[in-house]
């Protein structure tokens, strides 16, 4: 304890304990032998011998027909299909995070209706699997012959005042709305709004409570609140596993052919494979074009990420880290205390 | 400090407040007059009912019994025909435009700048325009000595410059009256000064404040009254020096002794 004051009294230097470890000699920078790892050379040498067993398969397994599949992968119906997944994958996801937006905020309101309104539309649509949702969208022209727009119970009161009521403002045929594509949408687009549900409710419940607190006691009212205090900051837990949902939609809407709608991807693929009986060539493609499609949406989310993460931290740390160790270290929450 | 200029109203009055959280009464039949322009101080123990008190004056928190009225105005109720009849969300929005708050934990908008956060209720409650508001944010905010950080976020400060901007924010709805909740509290004992220092320039200017503190000195210079609660009632009350220097109660005798 007492050694630094005494070197610097030594030295003559009046400046005191404070200054003293600055005058010490700095050691010389460690060097040791490092520690080995034979593990990992074994590992290496293992996954080396696996990696050419497999290429060395690719190579020269007649049945994948690399040219065939090359050949016939970029079609002009296979693109027509991949247009199609992408559009529905679109269309499924936003008309999806809306719904589930809508009900996970109905689902936390204090209004005991809206929210179990909420809760049975996420325990229904949650339950039933894709598929079976898609078949029987596909089939809801058994139910209705046309979709008619109106007052409700319109015929039924007309009949009981003894009067001819006729409410309905505009009408489709069943036939003509319910398209495979409009079919397969309205089947993804429900099924997703219960998951994106759930997803949005623990976005919205991660928000420290103080933050509504804030914004009323400045008087915003609740729905404002939600719209420009609460929603933005969900958004930061939101997106990973919207994220997450947009892939899998992507995958799911190889499910179409259930309802059935034949121009997307998979469906074209599939077809492509029975017409010229090169099946797996075909099933491997399938593969490619959903790995491909997927990483492009990967990159998607990394920019939505970086918007909705900003003022929390992540680059801003990563920089006030590298500047901090630039200039020696100032604690974390630390930084800028002088800047005023 | 601020002269008194009583006009007949008070700023605040409660009558024999109460405020349950199931069956833990917090308020146990509060009475209080803050006359405009009067800065008064609350002190007691965590778990006298202080912050409660506060939040019950701007209506985070809906009170039991008793009556709470804020320029005149009940909060939170109407009385119509001699019954109470609950105001409206919207109503109870309007009320609390007038009474800005200061946390303990700041709650700042992390997703928001330091201009925006102060932006962001002149414009989307009051309908400011945007470039007035804007304008009027940088003095506020050079007022509290934060002209230089308008383009920050809440993360990159330390913790009395987000108590600050917290201030400004809540300035920037010109407020006639100013609740703070214990807002040097969780602060590092360095950066207390510089909080305390903006909340006296606001007292000089003759604001109307309600503080929940534990800074002594703070509320022997500044204040002009002080309230001594514990056990959900006000235990002691009068002239700051007064009460710091020769505190009639035992309670508040125990309390001063431990925390001066």
């Amino acid at each position: 304890m007492t050694s630094p004051e005494e070197k610097s009294s030594a030295d003559g230097s009046s400046a005191g304990a404070t200054t003293a470890p600055a005058e010490r000699v700095r050691p010389e920078p460690i060097k040791a032998v490092p520690v080995r790892h034979p593990g990992r050379w074994v590992a290496a040498v293992v996954i080396a011998v696996l990696v050419a067993m497999f290429v060395h398969m690719l190579w020269t397994n007649p049945a994948f027909q690399w040219s065939f599949m090359v050949d016939h992968m970029f079609r002009s119906p296979i693109i027509e299909g991949v247009r199609t997944t992408l559009i529905m994958t679109v269309l499924a996801m936003l008309i999806g995070v809306v719904l589930g937006t809508v009900a996970a905020v109905m689902r936390l309101s204090p209004n005991p209706i809206l929210s179990g309104a909420a809760w049975l539309y996420t325990w229904f649509f949650r339950a039933v699997p894709r598929y079976v949702l898609l078949v029987l969208c596909g089939n809801l022209g058994i139910l209705y012959a046309r979709f008619e727009f109106g007052l409700p119970f319109d015929r039924q009161l007309g009949s009981l005042f003894g009067i001819d009521l006729d409410g309905r403002f505009f009408g489709v045929s069943a036939n003509e709305f319910l398209t495979g594509f409009t079919a397969g949408l309205i089947g993804l687009a429900l099924s997703e709004g219960a998951y994106m549900a759930e997803i949005v409710r623990a976005g919205i419940q991660s928000v420290d409570p103080g933050q509504s607190e804030a914004a009323q006691a400045l008087g915003m009212s609740r729905p404002l609140t939600m719209r420009r205090i609460v929603l933005p900051q969900a958004m930061r837990v939101v997106v990973p596993p919207t994220g997450n949902e947009t892939t899998a939609m992507l995958k799911d809407t190889s499910l179409l052919a259930a309802v059935p709608v034949t121009n997307e991807l998979f469906f074209q693929l599939r077809e492509v494979g029975s017409r010229t009986f090169q099946v797996f060539p075909m099933l491997v493609s399938a593969c490619l074009w959903y790995l491909a499609l997927s990483s492009i949406l990967m990159v998607g989310q990394y920019f939505l990420e970086r918007y909705f993460g900003r003022g929390f931290g992540t680059q801003e740390r990563r920089r006030m880290a590298w500047r901090g160790r630039t200039i020696g270290g100032a604690g974390a929450g630390g930084t800028g205390t002088g800047g005023a | 400090m601020s002269t008194e200029t009583t006009t007949g109203t008070p700023m605040v009055l409660a009558e024999n407040v109460h405020k349950s959280f199931g069956h833990v009464e917090v308020l146990k039949g509060i009475d209080l007059t803050v006359d405009p322009g009067e800065v008064m101080c609350i002190l007691g123990p965590s778990g006298s009912g202080k912050s409660t008190l506060l939040r019950c004056i701007n209506h985070l928190e809906k009170i039991n019994g008793g009556k709470l009225w804020v320029d005149g105005e009940l909060v939170g109720y109407q009385e119509r025909g001699g019954k109470l009849h609950e105001l409206s969300e919207k109503r109870i929005a309007a009320q609390r435009r007038d009474i800005g708050m200061v946390f303990q934990r700041f709650n700042l908008f992390p997703h928001k700048t330091v201009l925006e956060n102060v932006v962001e209720a002149p414009v989307q409650v009051k309908r400011e325009r945007r470039r007035e508001a804007r304008e009027r944010a940088r003095v506020l905010l050079d007022r509290v000595g934060l002209g230089a950080k308008v383009d920050a976020y809440p993360s990159q400060l330390s913790g009395g410059q987000q108590q600050r901007v917290a201030i400004a924010r809540a300035l920037a709805m010109r407020p006639k009256l100013m609740l703070f909740d214990e807002p040097t509290s969780a602060l590092d004992p360095e950066l207390v000064g510089e909080v305390l220092d903006v909340m006296r320039g606001l007292a000089v200017d003759g604001m109307t404040m309600v503080v929940v503190t534990h800074e002594i000195g703070f509320a022997r210079e500044v204040g002009d009254s002080l309230v001594f609660m514990d056990g959900g009632v006000v235990v002691e009350a009068g002239s700051p020096r007064e009460v710091i220097a020769n505190p009639r109660h035992e309670r508040t005798k125990a309390f001063l002794s431990k925390v001066l």
